[in-house]
């Protein structure tokens, strides 16, 4: 029977309680927040911590708000709210594409977005959609708050930056004009982990046809913190045609460290990220072309 | 007669929509106790030392069984249903990951699992064999030193080596391919389990256990245990699935059993989904090189194949004695040939023993995906239509019965009908104009067929039994002073419906309500013997011998009848479920009036006893054949290598259809085994033999998303040596499916040059074919 | 630890260790065996209840996440003895064999049809895509619960409290 080692238990009713506790029981323990992340692996005993914090109590956690020029995500939002989100979709459509297929309906109900992000899977859809994005992660501690790079956020595989007394509160999404999304993932099945995806954000200019900035997010395939830079760094002031695309996707292709598994060959791996990264983004252009001259 | 035949809603329905089911874990036993098995974490390996002082020492467990415990009870070994043995608890090596090496008992589930981690094992790792291809070569590791065959288990063959050889060198055309059939895991969603209370005062044991096989289970554990057959009592209540899964004897039965025994107490084990995909029976793991021999303008001539089967570490695979690779043998199919032959060489390798299992309808499956590929790849030799190939070597209605060249005589089909019907079901040939206008356009979508015929109801006494027991079935069936019936059975349900459809046959040999007759099965203080349900023989065999006691009792019915009319027997016809006067239609008597008179004072006959019970043991003459035609389409995105089911065209004959709705869940279930096998079911290793698919996360079972909606059709030939003329219907879309779904992909990559690739048919698989580089799919690292 | 939660309309107060999974609370705890396991990795579903009205494998939350909170299952969905439309349409149209997933999906069923009272096919295998049945190929389950959105009454009264 798969089931959890023993565990202590405390509830946290503030995010300051929580940082006290976290505080009080140190490196054992650990945050539990839809726990669809944690306790799986508690229950193969892959994780045992020796104390649970649930921050599910705390009020004002669970939110999607725009400001003047961000999206800011709660980081207890759940991964049905984000893909219910209109906001969500109309400004970053990488979110709903990517929300689409992570997982199935009941299990979205349920997992966090900052659950999602802290358990730092590999092969985590959201990671890259933020890397691709540009956001950045607010981090309360001790001292305070403090603000992290999206790109920066992730160090390894199950690894962030968010200390053993820290707590990821939130995640901020810049709201760029001319701009344009879309993730695309293949795996073996619908609901399975993806053998590989991409993820783009693309910001136009010269009327659509040049790209000002870009974000390529890679999931699954070995990208130093999700991210494509190489082929960012390329694409970055090109003219946007088929033919930088394709390229932009050769370069990501070239750049990542897929591995073999019971999912694929490397191979076909790499090949993947070759093709996905040059489709979405088309899709992402495509979309920031309809979108010209609006906030997107 | 068909009145009580038809769509009628199922009666055992009524509890689980309640989530009032009785499964196995639901069971709670006063002074119940929870066992947990140790596995071993490697493949192949000496056991060292093994303490288990640590989890003794723990306040919650109670016992704490070991091999060598088993082994003062002479319980340490099991034979397998297939004359080998099997450990139940590791005495001297580990031979799989997951094979059991000690069994914890403590006061509850949590605790049992903690315990685990307090047994200390040392092992000393030995070479894994894990390439069943390599099985065979000098200097592999031995996985049973114990049997003096190395890891050779089999050799057998079948057909007419000579004539078949003949047939080959004087055609026109030959074509050749390797195939892999993956190993698979029937997955049912309730796990194996059981409950074992042994009583000591009276010497009885009572197992309630899930199993599709309960009177068999019974002669089995009288021979493990020692105790008396009549003194054991197999339960089997609601089962969540069986599949074949549920057939064999399992360690971990036998392990509560000692344990009952040992503590006094009852004691429950239930293995988890990771216990059951890497420790329980697997299926298929077939390699196979088939090679299919025809004329320039398409009649097929011959067959030739063989094939590697990979049966883990003991041979467990539970089929007829006498038939080691089953009825693979049935492969030349539903075509006319002129000589097959097939060679089949059993290995041992270590993992999981089993072999038999998952709707294979005894390595059915195996062979009719042979035949259909190679057929589909001879068709594309020739530059033939699949479609039209099939329809002119498919054996024509007047051929039957039909004699295969290895032996089978087919029982009844109308063959090209049933293809016709799914042709003009799929509206095939505006399929094929579609094809071509999207391969102009890029884009690649594939039409797969296949045509099956399958052999089912195993077996007569004369070919077939299972350790000696004959596969002949029994049924009681009373009926009660006020017309109500009870049927006892001896097959068992595993979600089929039998509380349903028995109770329709009976109600149709009676002319009474099918809602008048009870079922009873699983209990095997209440049943008669039989050999279980697998294979689909619940219908042909045990719905007979149902058939059959009715027939008796209707029979009885009419002796009474006529004593109750003051007429001769002979006087009397059986019309609308009555016993009417020949003659003078108004004076009769139904069942339910006769019954009564059947236990009153009224005067019988001389010879003639009271009641109105029969029973019957059925020995089948001949299997049953029902067969299909499938087509599938899908499409495939080359890019990424992905596929999509777009429609599944299904004709099937079962025969005569007891609940036409119960047989289209049938069909249902298994064209959603055949999407989910031929794209993404496996169980595979890797060169240590860590079993990389022991867990839903990796074993992938088809959702809803991936399953289109069926487009379902019948024909109707009955089996003419059948009671009713039904055939069986339980696995013939697995059996058939899974060559549609490989046939229509490779369909779908003809332009790429793409002529076989092996499932499962994932995306990186896909794209490795058209790359012309395939992956060998049944080890997992491309 | 103490925890009081409300099952079907009902209170129960137990103490239980953290660890504990909900659904093992509900079938070994609580003795309501309809709901069932059938993975270790939150794929399958046979476990899915409501949890405060939101669908939600129980394997995968444990019991003390339920404290102070509701608790539904398929033994709760009746009203009044009378079965819930989707449960009559699973047994109108076929949509169980085995029985075994059969809870975890009437519950998923439910649910959709609370929030959307006419799904399309495509709708329903959607909501159902994160739980696994081995039997019916899902044809009969997208089937019974189209038999349910025509015949429902009940739409819309989930506000109105819990079931008896």
């Amino acid at each position: 029977m798969q089931v959890p080692a023993q565990v202590e238990y405390e509830k946290a009713a503030s995010v300051e309680q929580a940082l006290a506790l976290l505080a009080r029981y140190g490196p054992g323990a650990k945050i539990l927040a839809g726990g669809h992340s944690l306790i799986p692996m508690m229950k193969l005993r892959l994780a045992q911590p020796e104390v649970l914090i649930d921050i599910n109590a705390i009020a004002g956690l669970r939110y999607i708000e725009p400001t003047a020029d961000e999206l800011r995500i709660g980081a207890l939002a759940r991964h049905a709210d984000l893909l219910a989100a209109t906001v969500a979709g109309e400004h970053f459509a990488i979110l709903h594409d990517a929300e689409r297929v992570i997982a199935d309906p009941v299990v979205r109900q349920w997992g966090t977005i900052g659950g999602s992000l802290c358990q730092a899977d590999p092969s985590e859809d959201l990671s890259a959609a933020f890397a691709a994005l540009k956001g950045s992660m607010i981090i309360h501690g001790p001292d305070g708050s403090r603000e992290v790079s999206a790109r920066a956020f992730h160090t390894g595989p199950y690894q962030t930056v968010v200390g053993s007394d820290e707590m990821l509160t939130e995640i901020r999404l810049p709201i760029r004009l001319d701009g344009g999304s879309a993730y695309m993932k293949v795996a073996r099945r619908i609901g399975d982990w993806p053998i590989g995806a991409a993820g783009a954000a693309v910001w136009l200019t010269d009327g659509g046809d040049r790209i000002a900035d870009v974000g390529i997010g890679l999931t699954a395939v070995g990208a130093t913190h999700f991210v494509a830079a190489e082929a960012e760094e390329f694409l970055r002031g090109r003219p946007a045609t088929e033919e930088t695309l394709a390229q932009a996707g050769e370069i990501a292709a070239e750049h990542c460290r897929p591995g073999s598994d019971q999912r694929g060959p490397a191979d076909y791996k790499r090949h993947l990220v070759r093709e996905l990264t040059a489709r979405v983004l088309r899709l992402a252009v495509s979309r920031g072309r309809q979108t010209r001259g609006q906030v997107s | 007669m068909t009145g009580a035949y038809g769509p009628r809603p199922r009666k055992e329905d009524a509890r689980f929509i309640r989530g009032q089911g009785t499964f196995v874990d639901d069971i709670a036993v006063p002074g119940m106790l929870h066992g947990a098995i140790l596995r071993s974490p490697l493949a192949h390996a000496r056991i060292v030392s093994l303490d288990v002082t640590a989890a003794l020492a723990h306040p919650a467990v109670v016992a704490v069984l070991t091999g060598d415990d088993l082994a003062e009870r002479g319980m340490a070994w099991m034979p397998t249903v297939f004359g080998d043995v099997q450990a139940v608890l590791a005495t001297d090596k580990v031979r799989f990951q997951g094979q059991e090496v000690a069994f914890v008992v403590a006061t509850d589930r949590y605790t049992a699992r903690d315990a685990l981690e307090l047994i200390a094992v040392d092992y000393e790792p030995l070479p894994p064999l894990i390439d069943a291809l390599t099985a065979l070569d000098p200097g592999a590791p031995v996985v049973r030193e114990d049997l003096p065959g190395g890891n050779r288990i089999f050799d057998w063959s079948a057909g007419d080596k000579a004539a078949t050889d003949a047939a080959f060198a004087a055609a026109d055309v030959v074509v050749g391919c390797d195939m892999i059939y993956p190993r698979s895991h029937p997955a049912p969603l309730e796990t194996c389990g059981a409950i074992a209370e042994y009583e000591a005062v009276g010497g009885r044991l009572t197992l309630t256990v899930t199993s599709q096989a309960p009177h068999a289970h019974r002669t089995m554990y009288a021979a493990i245990t020692g105790l008396p057959e009549h003194k054991i009592r197999i339960v089997s209540p609601d089962l969540g699935g069986g599949f074949g899964a549920k057939v064999p004897v399992y360690p971990g039965y036998l392990c509560a059993i000692a344990a009952s025994m040992a503590t006094g107490r009852p004691v429950k084990w239930v293995e988890d989904r990771s216990e059951n995909l890497m420790s329980t029976t697997f299926a298929r793991d077939y390699h196979m090189h088939g090679e299919i021999a025809a004329t320039a303008d398409g009649e097929i001539l011959a067959l030739r194949a063989r094939v590697l089967a990979d049966h883990g570490a003991f041979n467990a695979a539970a089929q007829p004695s006498k038939f080691p690779a089953g009825f693979f043998h049935i492969f030349t199919g539903s075509y006319q040939t002129r000589a097959a032959y097939c060679e089949v060489t059993g290995v041992f390798t270590n993992k999981a023993p089993g072999g038999v299992a998952y709707s294979c309808s005894f390595r059915i499956t195996e062979a009719v995906y042979l035949v259909e590929r190679l057929t589909d790849m001879l068709a594309r030799e020739l530059g033939m239509d699949p479609a039209e190939l099939r329809m002119r070597n498919l054996l024509r209605p007047e051929q039957f019965p039909y004699t295969t060249p290895a032996g089978w005589e087919y029982d009844s089909g109308d063959y090209p009908r049933a293809l016709r019907l799914a042709l003009d079901m799929a509206g095939y040939d505006e399929l094929r104009r579609e094809q071509a206008e999207r391969r102009a356009r890029g884009e690649y979508m594939g039409i797969g067929l296949s045509f099956f015929t399958e052999g089912v109801g195993a077996g007569p006494r004369s070919q077939m039994d299972i350790l000696g027991l004959a596969m002949s079935d029994g049924a009681d069936l009373r009926v009660h002073p006020t017309g109500k019936a009870v049927l006892a059975i001896s097959v068992q349900t595993q979600g089929q419906g039998h509380e349903t459809t028995f109770a329709q046959l009976v109600a149709n040999e009676l002319g009474i309500s099918p809602d008048d007759v009870d079922v009873v099965h699983g209990d095997t203080d209440r049943t008669p013997f039989g050999l279980g349900t697998y294979g689909s023989r619940s219908t042909p065999v045990s719905g007979a011998a149902a058939v059959v006691a009715a027939t008796r009792v209707r029979d009885r019915a009419r002796v009474v009848a006529a004593a109750m009319l003051e007429v001769a027997a002979d006087d009397l016809e059986w019309l609308d479920g009555k016993w009417r006067v020949r003659g003078d239609p108004d004076l009769g008597f139904g069942i339910a009036e006769i019954a009564r008179a059947a236990h009153s004072t009224l005067e019988l006959p001389a010879g003639v006893e009271g009641h109105l019970d029969a029973s019957a043991v059925y020995n089948p003459p001949n299997l049953t054949f029902p067969f299909g035609a499938y087509i599938c389409v899908t499409d495939v995105d080359p890019g990424t290598g992905e596929v999509r089911v777009r429609r599944f065209i299904a004709v099937d004959d079962c025969g005569v259809r007891i609940n036409p709705m119960i047989v289209e869940g049938q069909v249902h279930r298994g064209l959603a085994d055949g999407i989910g096998i031929a794209l993404m079911q496996s169980i595979v290793f890797d060169e240590t033999g860590n079993c990389l698919s022991g867990s839903l996360m990796d074993y992938l079972l088809p959702t809803s998303l991936e399953c289109p909606s069926p487009e379902l059709g019948e024909t109707v030939t009955p089996s003419p040596h059948h009671p009713v003329g039904a055939k069986g219907i339980g696995e013939s879309a697995t059996v058939g499916s899974p060559a549609a779904v490989v046939n229509s992909v490779v369909d779908a990559l003809a332009p790429f040059g793409v002529v076989h690739a092996d499932m499962p048919l994932t995306p990186g698989n896909v794209w490795r074919a058209i790359q012309g580089r395939p992956v060998r799919t049944d080890l997992s690292l491309g | 630890m103490k925890i009081t939660v409300t099952v079907n309309g009902t209170d129960y107060s137990r103490v239980v260790e953290p660890r504990l999974l909900l659904i093992h609370f509900l079938r070994d705890e609580l003795r309501l065996t309809g709901s069932h396991w059938g993975c270790d990795t939150s794929n399958c579903g046979a476990c899915v209840v409501w949890l405060d009205e939101t669908p939600v494998k129980s394997c995968t939350v444990l019991a003390v996440m339920a404290d102070g909170r509701r608790v539904t299952t398929i033994e709760g969905l009746p009203r009044n003895g009378a079965l819930d439309p989707v449960q009559e349409a699973f047994a109108a149209c076929h949509g169980l064999q085995c029985g075994f997933c059969t809870p975890g999906m009437i519950m998923t069923a439910r649910w959709l049809l609370d929030q959307n009272p006419d799904p399309s096919t495509e709708e329903i295998r959607e909501a159902i895509s994160g739980q696994v049945c081995r039997c019916t190929g899902y044809e009969n389950i997208v089937r019974s619960v189209r038999w349910a959105a025509k015949h429902d009454g009940r739409a819309g009264d989930r506000a109105g409290g819990d079931g008896a």
